[in-house]
């Protein structure tokens, strides 16, 4: 359905310049398939939130290549003209607080995508009621941001990066304001959404909690990632 | 697609209205200020109107009787009646004056008119609301409704009393002052009356003048003291055309064989506009243009800190793909919707309170336009500041670390 998830290989990425230039990653492989949720985890400046930034599209590494899906969206100098709609159709994304936008109501939050892409907005919230039904979240359909649970909040959120079916979701420690049933709550509906809409998700994440749930595990260090093998506990 | 901007305003409408309610009554105070000129405008034409003149005739080389003093002789108006052209001439008399009733005084212009008839004789009031003309050559007198005074009052003049016997309506001075008319002598008597200490005192100085006061010429004393307590003197000369002459051949005329200065109807607007309320005008001009800016200001304030405290959500919005133009449509569209509130709230504060302004004040529909996009065109450069730093969002920051 999404293609081959998302595969970067060799990405590097320098800020500044000369004797001031500072190696953020320094050869970044990765491969997640469709369907598949694989963990990233590391120290703080190990280089997580560069690559995030790359995989995001919103900065550009300095050298490697990256593909999503089917299409190739950085080869060293060369890139996907536009970034904007790059990650409005093919990248979803996850934060660690919601981010919903305060002053329109759950329906409307999710269907924003579809509608920034030019889809009909009675098109736009059908899509976004099946996907709120999806994550049991359909009857706060008319409710505000403000009047949802932590939990409620992150699965609008969880909703909103799925709702344009992106190849690729990135999710930013989704469960760091969340206890440990809700954040397990939130890696349940992850797989699950990953395996309905064949959608490869990288989740950074601290969270203790969560790291045994992952099948696949990316270290990174130094900005250089270390794949291992995860417990994959409890979502087989 | 769904407007942001709208929703936005839905979701916070509090602060849109009170601060809309804020910048309206700003707005009210600019559409006054507009009003108030058009009115100091109006009250100089309907200077001229009511006088019913075609022709002002004044001291040589004034700009009077409005804008300047001007005196000229009482009989003057004899020889202009004979000019070619001349339908009527008659003296009148302009003093601006606290007049009294009882306890209180009114600031008011004091006209004195010629004796005649109504719609022939120039300087009458041109129509009452109550009561009739001046009759009596003594004491009586026609005030404009904004004196307050009403038919029957006593008022004083100087040290004279007159009954009001009529009432008229927006018969005002060009600054705004309602009028009093009077008989002309009354008028001319009460420009140069003295009080009875000062005339004692001239007097006195008159016998001491041995120029005055010669032996051997009987009677020169009592004419000089005579003269010097009557007045022969009227401000201008108010003259009406007979039909098909032109004012300006005929003022020419008068100049050319009289020696006096004329003026002619549009003269007399570029004096009154141009030079007596022109450094009002100036005034008014600059407190519209501070309070152009001091509404620019707040609209831009009002913007930042609204886009300041989104600017989350607009990372958030820049990330997932939104177009910088969305995103400062939504701004600027906001700023629009905060004037357009501020323009309703002012326009109604303006209405409702023009009338309780001491002085004139016309609002016309030509400002009220004028300032609606005006408004709109302070909104667009006040919400161009909050557009360029949320254009600056590095969509970046809607990720963490």
């Amino acid at each position: 359905m999404n293609g081959k998830g998302i595969r970067i290989e060799g990405l590097k990425k320098r800020y500044g310049e000369g004797d001031t230039a500072v190696d953020a990653l320094k050869g970044v492989d990765m491969q997640v398939a469709p369907g598949e949720v694989v963990g990233l985890i590391g120290p703080s400046g190990s280089g997580k939130s560069t690559l995030l930034k790359c995989l995001g599209a919103v900065i550009d590494p300095t050298v490697g290549r990256m593909t999503l899906g089917d299409e190739v969206i950085y080869d060293n100098a060369w890139k996907v003209r536009d970034l904007r709609a790059l990650r409005r159709d093919k990248i979803g994304f996850v934060f660690q607080a919601p981010y919903l936008i305060p002053f329109l109501d759950v329906t409307d939050n999710v269907a924003l995508l579809p509608m920034l892409a030019g889809t009909k907005n009675a098109e736009s919230r059908a899509k976004a009621l099946e996907l709120l039904t999806a994550l049991d979240v359909q009857h706060r359909a008319r409710a505000m941001p403000s009047q949802l649970s932590g939990g409620e909040q992150q699965r609008v959120a969880i909703a909103r990066g799925l709702v344009n079916r992106p190849p690729v979701i990135l999710a930013d420690e989704p469960t760091a304001p969340l206890d440990s049933e809700r954040a397990m709550a939130v890696i349940r509906i992850l797989n699950e959404m990953a395996r309905k809409y064949e959608t490869a998700i990288i989740v950074v994440t601290h969270d203790e909690k969560i790291i045994p749930t992952f099948k696949r595990i990316y270290h990174i260090r130094d900005g250089v990632t270390h794949e291992e093998a995860g417990e994959g506990r409890g979502f087989d | 697609m769904i407007s942001l901007a709208g929703r936005d305003i839905l979701h916070a409408w509090g602060k849109f209205v009170f601060t809309g309610i804020g910048l309206g009554l700003l707005i009210g105070v600019t559409l006054v200020m507009a009003g108030v000129y058009r009115g100091m405008v109006d009250d100089g034409k309907a200077l001229l109107d009511n006088s019913g003149a075609d022709l002002w005739v004044v001291q040589k080389d004034t700009l009077g009787p409005y804008a300047e003093s001007s005196s000229l002789n009482d009989d003057v108006y004899r020889s202009i009646l004979a000019m070619p052209g001349v339908a009527q001439a008659a003296n009148v008399t302009y003093l601006t004056m606290q007049v009294r009733k009882g306890a209180r005084d009114v600031r008011t212009m004091v006209v004195g008119i010629a004796p005649g008839k109504l719609g022939v004789t120039p300087g009458w009031p041109p129509f009452l609301v109550a009561g009739r003309q001046l009759t009596r050559s003594h004491y009586e007198a026609v005030a404009d409704i904004a004196t307050g005074f009403k038919l029957g009052d006593r008022i004083t003049i100087r040290r004279n009393h007159y009954t009001v016997v009529g009432l008229a309506r927006r018969m005002v001075s060009s600054s705004g002052d309602p009028m009093v008319f009077i008989p002309l002598k009354d008028a001319q008597e009460a420009q140069f009356l003295k009080d009875n200490d000062a005339i004692w005192q001239s007097r006195r100085r008159s016998e001491a003048n041995p120029a005055f006061n010669r032996p051997g010429v009987p009677g020169l004393l009592e004419a000089v003291i005579a003269s010097q307590s009557t007045n022969a003197f009227v401000n201008a000369v108010l003259v009406t055309l007979k039909p098909g002459h032109a004012p300006e051949e005929v003022a020419e005329s008068i100049r050319r064989w009289k020696r006096l200065t004329v003026y002619t109807r549009t003269q007399m607007e570029g004096i009154l506009v141009g030079k007596l309320i022109a450094t009002s005008a100036k005034q008014i001009g600059m407190f519209l243009v501070i309070l152009a800016i001091v509404s620019a200001a707040i609209v831009a304030f009002i913007i930042y800190s609204l886009t300041m405290d989104k600017i989350r959500e607009i990372a958030v919005l820049k990330l997932i793909g939104t177009r910088n133009r969305t995103i400062a449509a939504m701004i600027m569209q906001q700023a629009l919707a905060l004037g357009v509130i501020g323009f309703v709230v002012g326009k109604i504060t303006a209405t409702f309170s023009a009338p309780m302004f001491p002085k004139y004040v016309l609002l016309m529909p030509v400002d009220s336009i004028t300032g609606f996009f005006a408004v709109l065109l302070i909104c667009i450069l006040a919400s161009l500041v909050a557009i360029r730093m949320a254009l600056k969002v590095d969509p970046a920051e809607a990720i963490g670390g």
